[in-house]
């Protein structure tokens, strides 16, 4: 039986918040060609802040990289996403990060889990702490800014 | 609640169990835990006998206060002035020296708005020596809260004075040998904290108020941490101002105070204006009652100030002196227990630094955040981030730190569960 804090930092999050996939701004390879988004996320309460850049070619991830600093949450949600969204294409980012909005809005209520957000699923405790919340959402508010700018 | 014992001695622990059945709150569970609330410099807790005050006012005398000549508009009249003398009193200020604010940043912000007003040249000849302009200088100093800083950055952009600041050393203690320098002729105000809500060390009042006297600039001290936690006597301290807050001394929200001295808020200029701070008042003008009446525009805080009232009755009672003592040794036992674990670094000077019975600290490897939700599922209450300091922390090489605050009602066997759950967080997070 977990303890809520153990339930909370899920071992995924822990492993990823020390891994940090995509960690480096050129991990997103945007020096080669294709069209780069970057955002600059801030939590102002806390002062975590990642930003986060994306590029997109034949409106694919060819890659996405991030620079930040924050807590366990924030930093394994920015490891996760990196990990999950390289190589998909545009549209289905944007699918992935209103399918972890709801993840995150769902205050705890027990859904099924959804395969394709991957480990991105280990954050569903988060959601039953609305205070942080916004540290999980932070890289993926990140990125979807990014890959509208990239977009553009 | 009387304690008969000396002014200086400690509280002991049968004391501080007999205080705790005063404050409902702190036999509470939070997730099936006891609650260990650690985060009175955030907002302290309130005892039966606030939350009694604010209840009898509405039960039995709530009515406007200074308006209307019936029974209860007199009563509470009566009772709001005499809850402005409590707390007069507390602070060896005279009543009419006591301006109710919605909290400290309210009374901060009041004084720099009334400078403002008097550069603009409002409040006539009298107001003049209060004006700022371009070659003037503001002096705060590195450590202090938000409240202390954003009012001063704000009134320099609007009057075209120079704002400055005491830096700190490495070790978070104002650099006092700069301040000599740093406050010069052009100083019109020095604006510091008394004690700091980060580091929990007490300022050397004394000392800064000595070199802004010998320019001639106004004093203003922030007292949010010092006024709950330790005796204050403003003529003993020597200050023009000094602001606290009621929700952080065992009284309600909304309500706090401007202390200033008598013959200074005679000749500032109000800040709200409106109703209850007027003499005469035609179509084109209107004229501004003494202080405090003149800064107390509109329908007033009573039942607060009620309320805050009896929080300063029970502080009395306990005695300033044994809270501050009782304090100082919590303090000292944070200090040295955090010190002692492996990978915990105490924010500031270390032990032997005169201190309230707060303290903040950096876990190597693991982020404030995560430290403070992992004291939580133990039951334990600290506050976590910058604590509105984001110019220390910045000084400190820190973005956020952790911070455990302490007050009368706090055990020392709470500080021990604090040390046994700090000492387990790094295992936890894999920081080790």
């Amino acid at each position: 039986m977990q303890s809520d804090v153990e339930q909370l930092y899920q071992q995924i999050i822990l492993d990823h918040a020390r891994r940090r996939v995509g960690f480096g701004l050129a991990s997103s390879g945007s020096g080669a060609s294709g069209s780069v988004g970057e955002s600059h996320q801030l939590n102002p309460v806390c002062g975590d802040e990642i930003t986060l850049r994306v590029v997109l070619q034949d409106g694919a991830v060819s890659g996405v990289g991030w620079e930040g600093a924050g807590c366990a949450i924030s930093m394994a949600s920015a490891s996760v996403l990196a990990e999950l969204v390289a190589e998909e294409d545009r549209d289905r980012v944007i699918e992935l990060v209103d399918k972890f909005r709801e993840l995150m809005r769902s205050r705890g209520a027990e859904t099924a889990e959804d395969p394709a957000l991957g480990d991105a699923s280990a954050f569903s405790g988060v959601s039953r702490y609305p205070a942080r919340v916004k540290c999980a959402m932070l890289a993926w508010v990140a990125l979807e800014e990014a890959v509208l700018a990239a977009n553009r | 609640m009387t304690v008969p014992a000396a002014p200086g001695h400690p509280l002991t622990d049968a004391e501080v169990r007999r205080i705790r059945n005063d404050f409902p709150i702190l036999g509470s569970n939070v997730g099936g835990q006891p609650l260990v609330y650690l985060d009175s410099g955030a907002t302290s807790q309130n005892p039966i006998s606030v939350m009694e005050a604010e209840q009898e006012y509405y039960e039995q005398r709530n009515a406007a206060v200074h308006r209307g000549a019936h029974t209860l508009a007199v009563d509470a009249t009566e009772a709001f002035e005499a809850a402005r003398s409590t707390i007069a009193a507390l602070i060896g200020a005279s009543t009419d020296e006591l301006v109710w604010t919605s909290n400290a940043t309210e009374a901060l912000n009041l004084v720099a708005y009334s400078l403002s007003n008097a550069s603009a040249g409002r409040g006539g000849e009298a107001a003049r020596r209060f004006a700022l302009g371009p070659g003037d200088t503001i002096v705060v100093t590195e450590m202090e809260h938000h409240a202390n800083l954003v009012p001063w950055q704000e009134l320099a952009a609007r009057t075209g004075a120079d704002l400055r600041f005491i830096p700190l050393d490495d070790d978070g203690a104002l650099r006092l040998e700069e301040a000599a320098s740093v406050i010069d002729s052009s100083t019109k105000v020095v604006a510091f904290t008394h004690v700091s809500n980060v580091l929990g060390i007490i300022n050397p009042v004394a000392h800064i108020v000595a070199l802004a006297r010998a320019v001639g600039a106004l004093t203003v001290l922030d007292a949010c941490q010092s006024v709950p936690h330790l005796p204050v006597d403003v003529s003993q301290l020597g200050i023009d101002f000094m602001a606290f807050s009621g929700h952080k001394m065992l009284g309600p929200t909304g309500i706090g105070a401007l202390y200033g001295r008598a013959e200074l808020l005679a000749d500032m200029p109000p800040v709200l204006t409106g109703g209850s701070m007027i003499t005469t008042v035609t179509m084109e003008n209107a004229g501004y009652l003494p202080p405090p009446a003149r800064f107390e525009a509109g329908t007033q805080r009573i039942s607060q100030a009620i309320g805050l009232a009896a929080a300063v009755n029970y502080l009395t009672e306990t005695g300033m002196e044994r809270i501050e003592a009782w304090e100082a040794e919590l303090g000292v036992r944070l200090v040295q227990g955090l010190e002692s674990l492996d990978g915990v670094t105490v924010l500031g000077p270390g032990a032997g630094t005169p201190r309230i019975g707060l303290a903040a600290f950096d876990v190597d490897g693991v982020h404030a955040h995560d430290v403070g939700q992992f004291l939580d599922s133990r039951g334990i209450a600290v506050r976590v981030g910058h604590h509105c300091a984001q110019p220390l922390h910045r000084r400190l090489g820190l973005t956020a730190s952790t911070r455990a605050s302490t007050y009368l009602y706090n055990t020392t066997d709470e500080v021990d569960a604090f040390l046994d759950a700090v000492s387990g967080v790094r295992t936890f997070f894999g920081a080790t």
